[in-house]
């Protein structure tokens, strides 16, 4: 079973798109160029401290409002490994799963969790934090095998004749 | 076992007697709209894919709205990327400066009652105002159907909402959504689908309908949908065929829960910053100094939007110290808004009026505000930032309020 530990950082309830990447860096040329801007309008510094392989650890609805593919691809660039959060927007986690980007719902973890603090994830099965478990579901067949092709464009590339299994 | 409308729709795309919430399809799609801020995203996918050829080339529309005219100097780049994959893979259908992209494809005919629709905009929800299934994606999915026609959708739940009886005066079809938001929370409708009836719906006009179809997204909602009528039919310029008219919730649909208001409680209402399901009534707020109003946006920036705030400025001016920026959702609103003298009524009372296009609502244009400053504003969101500054505090009202307040320089009933 995959497992990984990670720093986390702790964000509310609803954070929204415009909060993860604002409108005004969208047409910036490559996400590497707009992941500086990573959740400025709430927290300008955070971008700048996120080390590659952090968690985010966020209440509910994490990813409201647009259908901006940059905002899981700024978070990813950033080199968040994963997303624990009470519950996510439909289609932020659509765009994830395409992206290779884990999300996980997990309805108790965010009120007892306090930023800056290590969480240890088993894929699948449960989060450990400070020797406490919180359990997690299990992702839906269709969406692990996309995750498993390694994202939406490498299954197309598949499915293309242009890669191989 | 009845069906729910959007059953119905997804049911007779894939060619299924019923389909139930939980089950995940393949649907065929009838038509994408790509937008100017993801076209380079999606040709960089797409290429990447390695499609030889888009699918239908007739199904695709390439709308240029958020960054028309352009306002940075990247902006352009986004255009020459769109007109060389318009080019190169025949697609037929793209408007350069004509409205907004959501606005564009109900009333240029895109959209057709029944269809499955996706979009590269998270409001996309919008085309439900005319009984299509249609709903935001990201650019990957987007290149994925420009080469295989297909997306995979999981068949929602649905909740009825269900509003009988006569709106009062001054109360519009976004200040129904507004409450209705408020009421079912940012998240309350997340993967659900919202189903509208009763007599209210049933007695307004498509415009109407497609404020509150555009604003399901921010309850969180997959989709939204109205049963498509003789109003729907000559919006779209068709009659309706056999399988549309039957776009209706059955008696003995399953619904997750069905709500239920009357028109006559409905009051104007605002969203207050920073998150749309923050909801008051507008009696609540009165006196909140405002330094800007924006009217316009694909929720509420079509003529009788406009009309709606004319009549309250007719002979009136706005307070000195107030921008007023009216933006048409599209160049026939715009025209047909001359034509009336709708514009004109506008302009004397000291409004800004600009090009047609998605202009300040996504904070791209001219009209940003900075630190401490309020705007009232007829669009979507009031997200931190969208307007300029995180420090900028943005209220989501009607238009008949939004001109209200743009008289008062406060928040005021209309």
């Amino acid at each position: 079973m995959e497992q990984f530990t990670g720093r986390v950082w702790v964000l509310g309830d609803d954070i929204d798109t415009d909060i993860i990447i604002p409108t005004e860096y969208l047409a910036m040329k490559t996400i590497d160029d707009m992941k500086q801007y990573g959740f400025s309008p709430l927290r300008p510094e955070l971008a700048a401290q996120i080390r590659e392989g952090d968690i985010i650890v966020a209440g509910k609805n994490f990813g409201c409002g647009s259908s901006r593919e940059q905002a899981p691809e700024v978070i990813k660039a950033l080199g968040i490994r994963c997303i624990l959060a009470k519950s996510f927007a439909r289609i932020f986690f659509r765009n994830s799963i395409n992206n290779g980007l884990l999300l996980i719902e997990q309805p108790d973890l965010y009120d007892d969790m306090k930023e800056g603090d290590t969480i240890t994830v088993t894929v699948n099965q449960d989060v450990d934090y400070q020797g406490k478990t919180y359990p997690i579901a299990s992702l839906p067949e269709n969406l692990v095998e996309i995750i498993n092709a390694g994202g939406l464009v490498r299954a197309m590339r598949r499915r293309n004749g242009l890669d191989q299994d | 076992m009845g069906q729910t409308v959007i059953e119905k729709i997804i049911a007779h795309n894939i060619g299924a007697d019923s389909v139930k919430p939980g089950d995940i399809v393949t649907a065929q799609v009838d038509r994408v709209m790509l937008d100017d801020i993801m076209i380079p995203f999606i040709v960089d996918k797409f290429k990447e894919m390695g499609f030889p050829k888009v699918w239908d080339p007739d199904k695709v529309v390439l709308i240029y709205d958020h960054l028309v005219p352009a306002s940075q100097q990247d902006d352009t780049r986004h255009f020459k990327i769109g007109d060389a994959f318009v080019e190169q893979y025949g697609i037929k259908h793209i408007h350069r400066s004509d409205g907004i992209c959501h606005q564009l494809m109900t009333e240029a005919g895109y959209v057709k009652p029944g269809d499955v629709v996706f979009g590269t905009d998270s409001h996309t929800t919008t085309y439900g105002c005319v009984g299509a299934f249609s709903t935001g994606i990201g650019y990957t999915e987007m290149a994925a159907i420009l080469g295989t026609g297909t997306l995979w959708v999981k068949v929602p739940e649905t909740i009825r909402i269900q509003i009988d009886g006569r709106l009062p005066e001054g109360v519009m079809s976004k200040d129904i959504i507004l409450r209705l938001i408020g009421d079912l929370g940012a998240d309350g409708a997340t993967y659900r689908a919202l189903e509208f009836c009763g007599s209210t719906v049933e007695e307004m006009s498509v415009s109407s309908r497609m404020t509150m179809a555009n604003m399901a997204i921010e309850a969180g909602a997959k989709c939204a949908v109205f049963t498509p009528d003789e109003k729907t039919a000559a919006y779209c310029g068709i009659a309706l065929d056999a399988f549309q008219r039957q776009l209706v919730g059955d008696a003995d649909a399953v619904y997750l829960k069905t709500m239920t208001y009357r028109a006559e409680d409905f009051e104007p209402v605002m969203a207050c910053p920073s998150q749309v399901d923050k909801i008051r009534n507008v009696s609540e707020l009165e006196g909140t100094v405002i330094d800007q109003v924006f009217i316009g946006s694909c929720t509420n920036g079509r003529l009788e939007d406009l009309q709606a705030a004319a009549r309250v400025l007719d002979g009136k001016q706005v307070a000195p110290f107030v921008k007023l920026i009216v933006t048409p959702a599209s160049r026939k609103v715009y025209e047909e808004a001359d034509r009336l003298g709708v514009l004109r009524t506008l302009a004397e009372a000291g409004a800004i009026i600009t090009h047609p296009g998605c202009g300040l609502c996504c904070g791209r244009t001219g009209g940003i505000l900075s630190d401490g400053e309020r705007v009232v504003a007829t669009n979507n969101r009031n997200f931190l930032g969208r307007m300029g500054t995180s420090k900028v505090e943005i209220y989501l009202a009607s238009p008949a309020t939004a001109a209200a307040c743009a008289v008062a320089g406060k928040i005021v009933r209309s």
